[in-house]
């Protein structure tokens, strides 16, 4: 079992979106829904805790697995990541994604908060500070207007470097 | 990193750069999306800002620092409400950049006074606002928050 405290939030995104809790819940959960916002990616997921996670690319070869360590429909999903579609990226330690659904005035407070249990370089977390914004305000063009955008899918400049420093160093290894 | 808190917020919009600078800068449309709240400026460097809030009497001014249509608009932010006036201002900053059909909307504010309460006023505020932005110029729609209500009823 993950243990949930082990892990510190790097990036917390907040978005508010024209719609029901379980609109937003289905969005995030649904593969036909995800593909659509998601660069393509389609959501693979055990509905439980403890179940398996997967993104998988149009191909279905894996580009992201994980865990399941919360599943509360239409509030709250956390779930592990590990990168395993890129080389290099599967040797990271898994981070812990979570969303929270809020009701927030007749819309939707969306929470997306992405928490290591290491001390990330900014080069890494640069990962996902750029792609978050870009997929939510996806996810949220999808859900109001039937549309979503159409968004990059590339690790920022440096990310990859970075990673094969973190990988050669594993500084995770001494922290603790 | 730096002891000064600085707030960086991006948000995609389905919108072309002129039609993202016209909604930061209008009064009209202002009062839409921040649900009546007005912008209030003739958006010239060194010409008075405000924002005039719904609620009577309650206002946020400043400077105009920057104007570069459609790419570029800072100024300075003074709230004059809720017993924050006493706190000295802090700074705005929007860039727009255009991708195909879309628009990446990256707001900075920063510059905030030491032990500033402005600064936890805003964290909860922009996300709402630009989302709301996002939604009137995709889809004519506008999202209101419960603070607001409560703002109301006060």
């Amino acid at each position: 079992m993950t243990d949930q405290s082990a892990f510190k939030p790097n990036t917390v995104y907040v978005i508010y979106i024209a719609a029901t809790p379980e609109q937003v819940w289905q969005a995030l959960t649904d593969p036909a829904f995800t593909r659509q916002y998601f660069g393509g990616f389609s959501i693979d997921v055990e509905p439980r805790q403890g179940g398996a996670f997967f993104l998988r690319y149009p191909d279905g070869r894996v580009h992201m697995s994980g865990r399941v360590v919360e599943w509360s429909p239409p509030r709250r999903f956390s779930c592990t990541w590990v990168v395993e579609g890129m080389p290099e990226f599967r040797e990271l330690p898994e981070c812990l994604v979570t969303y929270e659904i809020e009701p927030a005035g007749g819309a939707v407070k969306l929470t997306m908060t992405e928490a290591h249990s290491w001390d990330v370089p900014e080069d890494i977390l640069a990962g996902g500070r750029q792609g978050w914004p870009a997929i939510l305000s996806s996810l949220k063009s999808a859900l109001e207007t039937g549309k979503a955008l159409e968004i990059k899918m590339e690790p920022p400049k440096g990310m990859v470097d970075a990673v094969r420093r973190a990988v050669a160093e594993k500084p995770w290894k001494k922290s603790t | 990193m730096s002891d000064k808190p600085s707030f960086v917020y991006v948000i995609y919009i389905a919108a072309t750069a002129e039609q993202v600078f016209e909604a930061l800068t209008s009064a009209d449309m202002s009062e839409r999306y921040w649900v009546g709240n007005r912008l209030q400026s003739d958006w010239k460097v060194g010409s008075p800002f405000a924002l005039q809030l719904k609620r009577e009497g309650n206002r946020v001014t400043g400077t105009v620092l920057e104007v570069d249509p459609p790419r570029r608009l800072a100024y300075t932010f003074h709230s004059q409400h809720d017993g924050l006036d006493s706190e000295g201002p802090s700074r705005v900053t929007f860039e727009i950049e255009s991708h195909k059909d879309q628009v990446r909307l990256t707001i900075t504010h920063d510059e905030f006074p030491p032990g500033s309460k402005v600064f936890e006023h805003i964290n909860r505020g922009w996300p709402l606002v630009l989302s709301s932005l996002k939604s009137f110029l995709e889809s004519g729609r506008v999202l209101r928050a419960p603070w607001y209500e409560e703002a109301d009823a006060a």
